[in-house]
């Protein structure tokens, strides 16, 4: 069934959260002297895995692919940056729902006018809604120009003045990150196998029919596209933390490419996939940058392959373990085999038989 | 402003919008014909600019640089669609996307390994290297108005084969009703691979006549994607008619817009599109 | 109430009450082409009304009017006596106007029964008014339960719809529309593509909701026609050519000209 997943995928993202989990533990030991730049290396991944998994929502469950994800992300940055006061750490208590606010109301003004757009329209008016921001925050003063914004304290955690957590030490806000993940997970898959989320994978699957029946589905379509966008803003808020800057490249349309590429490696629509997807980029990007400065080429041949040969993901190899019979059927020989007399090829989706008739 | 200025403004804005229209509607066409997005469409732009400006060097002749680039163009733009795209058709748009975004990459890099990260630029070609004089202090350059009678030549054509041949039948049907045109009993094979590469030619040509313009830049590619989305979306998807209209307004809006609220320069073609999609949201010619 | 074969049937009674559905003057013009023209309908509450003829003639056209898939060019839509015409489709299926699709319509990766809730939720005030509410997931899940039992689908219940075969998932788009519990269901060649003994089996599942569900049916199979139509609407070229109580229009001669010989004609060739 929809959202059900076999046993073995719980087993493998809890032995997985362990093992990163306990990084502190072994870190040290295989890295040595690099352990602490591979902790942040290490947190950064689990942003960027929060922020994947946002996007899933969209683009995974409902099926509205955003090329201006970024936009809510670099939002996120940028409100904390800029609402920061200068000498002296911020609240988190006010702090995050304001980020959280901010990136609502955004989303529900640009979602408001994308949702009235479909399929390749979606793509193109989202890309340009995240440029629009991006163009902004590059040219205006308010917000640096394309230096950006430099955060000096990360904001406090406290409560009647006693310190409950340092996000100045790496340790704690790489543990912060790591529990922001989980929440964030499953607060997803709680919401995917809600009713609203049934509600979602109708639209997903037929529009049409959802709007017959007597569903308003740009409501729905517009609600997700605000928890999708108050999911992104989290993670941008704490990738601001991270770098100790909020930057324009970080709402450029790159930086929603680079997450849906996260999404494509993983395996979108599972909500576990694009965690590991995002892993998955950081390391190969890490992996082709020690390899030569011309990375992005190695990068991009990688997506091109991954759409080619694994459109479902790493998610896709966990939950259908590839056999002899798949293998056969896979994509790559599809490709390869393909008959160049007609463009035809699988259908995305599995369609039920239609008759020929008319009326 | 006086009137002259406004007139030189006003002759920038129509000729950066009819460049604008060589690459919307190369996009248009692609997505029209072939359901096609294709991000990769504004490095081939980036690739027409650089190519001429390797040639002009290496040829000495701005014209013959051009004669030879857009062959490769073509020929770049046939083994995209035979070796990528052809896997495309009828898969979901997120894999047309990732795959574009993927191609863009492997260009923007290549263009990097090939040419470096510097900016270059071309000179004005002699023939057009004059300027008229529109008043006594106010000139303007021959070559932008060679640029713009160019453009609009193409666009003459392209729009006298939508309108009179056998092929424009067929685009305007596969606008409307892309499975229409499997009905009519066309190669759509040949057709796809025809539109393909005959939009990516138009992408990379705009690349090159405007090279003596432009400061030739990695990532140049980028931004004008950008902007011809806006177009296309702003036209209607698929509508020539609507990648013209809205090439001119965006064009004019750009230029207009940098002169009299420069604050707010980079924002003013987004707003209108949030002004389009507000009222029509299937673009103004769909 | 369903046709008999007394000749008295072949008199027209007289309408009484306010018709459940009716339109007049209703027109839909596609560019030139006029698809439905000046077409005057009535269904009668209680009634199972059939329309007929040949392809093309603007019987999905209609349907797709009456139910608000696009707006009429001209004419009246009348709902329970209000005008519905201009309405978008979800505000007329929340009306209580339950359609099919010609086409096989469903949701093919959700299973057989979340196909059902999704169609009894909205029926039941949606998502957002009742997300807790544990009581209403109740209420869900019995009436979609319900309308797989009455179509014989309750085996099927926890497989994915891609995964059942043709018949069974023309089945469950009626299953899908009876869930919404509608006050009147327009069904669009509910038979279409089904083998003989699979159209006997829906046909009399629909003979057997009749009395609870007036229907608006197109299909091609006469037999079927015949066994359920009260009354009958012929179309030709997007207008009426004939309407009334199915014994009258099986003795029209011009309907039989028209249409039925042509028909047969076909199916023997």
């Amino acid at each position: 069934m929809l959202h059900r997943y076999p046993r073995r995928v719980v087993i493998i993202m809890l032995v997985l959260t362990a093992f990163v989990a306990i990084f502190p533990l072994w870190g040290p030991v295989v890295f040595g002297a690099q352990s602490d730049f591979m902790m942040e290396k290490l947190t950064l991944m689990l942003i960027l895995a929060l922020f994947a998994m946002s996007l899933d929502l969209l683009v995974g469950i409902v099926g509205l692919v955003s090329l201006g994800h970024a936009l809510f992300f670099g939002l996120g940055a940028y409100t904390l940056a800029l609402a920061s006061p200068a000498f002296s750490p911020a609240a988190i208590w006010w702090m995050m729902p304001l980020v959280m606010l901010v990136a609502a109301l955004a989303a529900l003004v640009v979602g408001f006018l994308v949702i009235r757009t479909k399929g390749i329209f979606f793509i193109m008016t989202t890309l340009a809604f995240g440029q629009m921001l991006y163009y902004f925050v590059n040219t205006s003063r308010h917000t640096g120009g394309t230096d950006g914004v430099f955060i000096m304290f990360r904001p406090s955690v406290e409560l009647g003045g006693t310190v409950l957590l340092d996000l100045d030490n790496p340790l704690t806000f790489f543990y912060v990150c790591l529990a922001m993940v989980v929440v964030g997970y499953l607060f997803l898959r709680w919401l995917t196998r809600s009713f609203y989320g049934q509600v979602l994978d109708g639209i997903h699957d037929n529009e049409h029919r959802m709007e017959a029946l007597g569903y308003a589905t740009s409501h729905y379509k517009l609600v997700a596209f605000v928890i999708s966008g108050v999911m992104a803003s989290l993670a941008g808020m704490l990738a601001a933390m991270q770098y100790g800057f909020a930057n324009p490249a970080q709402l450029g349309w790159h930086t929603s490419g680079e997450v849906l590429m996260m999404l494509i490696l993983g395996g979108m629509g599972t909500i576990f996939g694009p965690i590991l997807g995002a892993f998955a980029y950081e390391i190969l990007q890490h992996t082709f940058e020690h390899m030569t400065t011309h990375w992005p080429i190695l990068m991009g041949i990688t997506i091109i392959l991954a759409v080619l040969v694994l459109p479902r993901g790493i998610a896709g190899l966990i939950i259908d373990p590839p056999n002899r019979e798949s293998l056969a059927k896979s994509p790559l020989l599809k490709w390869l085999k393909r008959d160049a007399t007609t463009p035809r090829n699988e259908a995305a989706k599995p369609v039920a038989p239609a008759t020929g008739k008319e009326g | 402003m006086d009137l002259a200025f406004f007139g030189v403004q006003l002759l920038n804005g129509l000729q950066y919008g009819l460049l604008l229209f060589l690459i919307a509607s190369g996009l248009t066409l692609i997505f029209g014909i072939m359901g096609i997005i294709n991000l990769a469409h504004g490095a081939m732009y980036m690739i027409g600019a650089y190519l001429v400006y390797d040639l002009t060097f290496r040829l000495g002749n701005f014209w013959l640089a051009i004669l030879v680039a857009v062959p490769i163009a073509i020929a770049l733009g046939l083994i995209i669609e035979r070796l990528f795209l052809d896997t495309l058709y009828k898969r979901d748009h997120l894999y047309q996307v990732l795959l574009t975004f993927g191609l863009i990459l492997v260009l923007n890099e290549m263009q990097r390994i090939i040419w470096g990260g510097d900016v270059h630029s071309v000179p004005i070609p002699e023939l057009f290297s004059g300027r008229i004089q529109l008043t006594d202090n106010l000139q303007y350059s021959h070559y932008r108005l060679f640029v713009m009678g160019v453009c609009l030549a193409l666009a003459g054509v392209i729009y006298w084969v939508i309108r009179h041949t056998r092929l424009g039948i067929i685009i305007r049907a596969g606008a409307v009703n892309r499975d229409m045109v499997e009905g009519l009993g066309i190669n759509v094979r040949t057709l796809f691979t025809l539109i393909f590469s005959v939009g990516v030619a138009l992408t990379a040509f705009a690349g090159m006549i405007a090279a003596p313009l432009t400061s030739i830049a990695p990532g140049m590619g980028d931004s004008i994607l950008i902007t011809c989305f806006v177009v296309v979306v702003i036209g209607g998807i698929g509508s020539i008619k609507g990648a013209f209209w809205g090439a001119i307004l965006i064009g004019m809006a750009e230029t207009f817009g940098s002169v009299l609220i420069p604050s707010l320069a980079s924002m003013v073609i987004y707003l209108i599109m949030a002004a389009v999609l507000l009222v029509k949201p299937r673009g103004l010619f769909a | 109430m369903s046709a008999t074969t007394h000749h008295d049937a072949l008199l027209e009674t007289p309408l009484l009450e306010t018709p459940l559905l009716q339109t007049k003057g209703l027109t839909r013009r596609f560019g030139g082409l006029v698809a439905v023209n000046n077409v005057d309908f009535t269904l009668r509450q209680g009634e199972i009304h059939a329309i007929l003829g040949p392809n093309g003639a603007g019987k999905s056209t209609l349907i797709n009017l009456l139910s608000g898939e696009f707006p009429p060019s001209e004419g009246e839509i009348l709902f329970q006596g209000q005008p519905i015409q201009g309405k978008k489709a979800r505000q007329i299926a929340r009306m209580g106007i339950g359609r099919s699709h010609q086409k096989t319509n469903i949701f093919p990766r959700l299973t057989c029964l979340q196909n059902c809730q999704l169609a009894a939720r909205i029926h039941l005030g949606g998502v957002f008014g009742s997300w807790r509410s544990r009581h209403r997931a109740r209420e869900v899940n019995e009436r979609a339960l319900e309308v797989l039992e009455t179509c014989q689908l309750v085996h099927r219940a926890h497989t994915p719809a891609s995964a059942m075969s043709y018949g069974e998932q023309r089945q469950l788009q009626i299953a899908m529309v009876l869930a919404t519990a509608p006050k009147l269901m327009l069904l669009d060649e509910p038979m279409a593509g089904m083998g003989r003994e699979e159209t006997a089996q829906v046909t009399e599942l629909l003979k057997g909701l009749s009395d609870r569900y007036p229907l608006v049916l197109i299909e091609h199979d006469m037999d079927s026609v015949f066994r359920l139509a009260d009354r009958i609407t012929v179309m030709v070229d997007g207008c009426v050519l004939e309407t009334g109580p199915t014994a009258q229009i099986r003795a029209s001669e011009r309907v039989r000209d028209v249409y039925l010989g042509r028909h047969h004609e076909e199916s023997a060739a």
